[in-house]
């Protein structure tokens, strides 16, 4: 198994193709891309039992990405597991290109509904745990939403279901919903456009069990996913703290970051920052990173334009 | 055959083909007695699920078990249906889930409990979807039929039922076909289009009609998307007038789409009957005679349309 070094490896090479692919397409979603991209690693490379040569395998763990925006993150772990070759991320929103800017399902294998009209994925999520429960699969169904995303009513629709569906024998147990709490959604705030706490005890009095925890920190994401997977009889809602454009000093808490593109110069600042280098060792860093030195050059190229 | 709600031979379908395919479910949200799947959910209570009055989780909750393999029918009323058509548009259509939606209580003739009830505005809306097909039967013998083939139908369907008994009129050996339409009578002098509800008083505005000495072709619009492009250009060619009959609205229903099409590859004059400005509180029959959807009402709509 996978060790959480290796994750947050991982986790910081998605970062650099957020970016990269956000600024070639020229528009799109850092901020949320950035905040969930931990949870999303953390589930491809260590917990999803899928397989990128197979993404029809029925008995594949499923992702539900309701917060379709952040769909750059999902391409970028797709792409690392080996779904399609990483040059195809720069192809993201252009014409013709199955990496559309929310997702779609008939268009690139492996995204298993479409989603960016908020308050949906919810709802998907529950008809595949109690489809994959019905039909005896040991498959699970991880969903992740924003918390901006859950002031749409369908979502509490589905919350109110979710503990009772399939009861008694098939319970959605095989479900964990993660909220990526990054207290930030278009307009402004979440709490100044409208505040959505309590969460925590909103889906408690829902009669879901509540895990809170840090949504960049792999041991808590891991420890928690045990914990869902050891529930049984009821779903888990996890309340994953996070920050919008984490990574990026001049992204972070920023609304403004919520749906624009970086230009190519704030790009290469962006990369230099994930990868935690200083601006003086910049140059000397590249030299050791040609990975990152032909990101940079092509990003430099596209300033030109 | 006597007459019966299509909602009912629904119902009895729905148990028929649940007994031989295992990934038949139904979802309803509240009204599984008046959808008529509550039969259906006591004899397979694994299979039913009745998520509340909460229609679009219904819809997602559908399309999670489609693309898990199963076959959902996921029921409600048909103007509860369209109300969510965003949920449709994205986690059906576009996602190209295998749910089959039954809208029941179409149009008007649910008479009484007036216009909030009434699904009169549904086909235009899902109507605008890719992916997802429309059909519409118009007797017992063809809402079973067009129910089997929604099981063997890979994708998103919309299927429009009523509340109200429908008078057969189908063939004996009546086959449906995905995409056809059929000729219930010939004739040369006008098209009338029904499907569905109306499409018995079609029927009679005919022999009325020929009592005039009008000769209308009757043809059963069962499935409203896709038309039956060759039938409607066959008819309407030799006929030169074209009469669509509908309950609901006249705007981007089932005269919308012929006047669409029609107007593409064959201009030809068109008449759309059917519900015009909001439902209201009444009898059926009494509604139907103020929207000129009765026998009486559609073959002096004919006889205008046609100068005589």
């Amino acid at each position: 198994m996978i060790d959480d070094a290796q994750l947050a490896a991982i986790a910081r090479e998605c970062r650099v193709q957020i970016i990269r692919m956000l600024t070639h397409a020229g528009s799109g979603h850092p901020g949320g891309s950035l905040s969930v991209i931990d949870l999303v690693t953390t589930l491809f490379f260590q917990r999803m039992r899928h397989d990128p040569k197979r993404p029809d395998w029925p008995d594949r763990d499923r992702l539900i990405l309701s917060k379709g925006h952040a769909v750059p993150a999902v391409y970028a772990a797709m792409a690392r597991a080996g779904y399609f070759p990483e040059e195809r991320l720069i192809t993201l929103r252009k014409l013709g290109s199955p990496l559309q800017g929310h997702p779609d399902r008939t268009a690139l294998p492996g995204i298993e509904a479409a989603t960016g009209s908020l308050g949906q994925g919810l709802s998907i999520a529950l008809g595949m745990a109690l489809g994959l429960r019905s039909s005896g699969s040991p498959a699970r169904v991880y969903c992740i939403m924003g918390d901006g995303e859950i002031q749409e009513g369908q979502v509490w629709e589905a919350a109110m279901a979710a503990p009772e569906l399939g009861q008694p024998d098939r319970p959605l147990d095989n479900l964990v919903v993660i909220l990526d709490e990054n207290r930030i959604q278009l307009d402004d705030f979440v709490a100044k456009v409208r505040d959505i706490e309590p969460v925590a005890a909103k889906w408690k009095a829902f009669r879901w069990p509540v895990i809170e925890i840090d949504g960049h920190d792999v041991g808590q994401i891991t420890k928690a996913l045990d914990q869902a997977e050891a529930t049984t009889g009821v779903p888990t809602f996890i309340v994953a703290h996070t920050v919008k454009g984490k990574g990026v000093s001049f992204m972070e808490n920023d609304p403004e970051w919520h749906g624009k593109a970086p230009k190519p110069s704030e790009a290469i600042k962006a990369i230099r920052e994930v990868l935690g280098v200083t601006e003086g060792a910049w140059e000397e860093y590249l030299k050791t990173d040609s990975a990152t030195r032909a990101i940079v050059d092509e990003l430099a190229a596209l300033e030109k334009k | 055959m006597p007459a019966k709600a299509s909602r009912a031979a629904f119902g009895e379908a729905l148990l028929d083909l649940g007994a031989k395919d295992e990934r038949i479910v139904t979802l309803d949200a509240d009204l599984s007695k008046s959808t008529m799947t509550v039969n259906f959910a006591k004899k397979y209570p694994q299979r039913a699920f009745n998520l509340g009055i909460a229609e679009s989780n219904m819809i997602g909750v559908g399309a999670g078990l489609a693309l898990t393999g199963r076959i959902p029918f996921a029921c409600s009323f048909a103007c509860f249906i369209a109300g969510r058509f965003e949920t449709i548009r994205i986690s059906v259509a576009y996602t190209n889930a295998n749910l089959k939606i039954v809208g029941t209580h179409s149009g008007i003739a649910i008479g009484e409990d007036g216009y909030s009830q009434m699904g009169v505005e549904d086909i235009a809306c899902i109507r605008s979807l890719p992916n997802i097909g429309i059909i519409q039967p118009a007797d017992e013998l063809e809402t079973k039929q067009a129910i089997a083939y929604a099981v063997e139908h890979q994708g998103p369907l919309y299927l429009r039922l009523t509340r109200q008994n429908l008078e057969p009129v189908s063939p004996p050996d009546y086959r449906f076909q995905y995409g056809r339409w059929l000729v219930l009578r010939k004739g040369h002098d006008v098209t009338l289009i029904g499907s569905g509800g109306p499409l018995f008083n079609c029927l009679e505005a005919a022999k009325r009609l020929e009592a005039d000495g009008i000769s209308a072709e009757v043809i059963n619009a069962a499935c409203i998307k896709p038309l039956d492009e060759e039938l409607l250009v066959q008819s309407a060619g030799k006929t030169g007038h074209v009469v669509t009959v509908e309950d609901h609205t006249v705007a981007g229903g089932l005269g919308g789409a012929v006047a669409e099409l029609l107007a593409e590859v064959l201009p030809t004059p068109i008449k759309r009957l059917g519900v015009r400005g909001f439902g209201e509180s009444g009898d059926a029959k009494g509604l139907y005679a103020k929207h000129g959807l009765d026998p009486a009402g559609i073959a002096a709509s004919v006889k205008k349309f046609l100068h005589r």
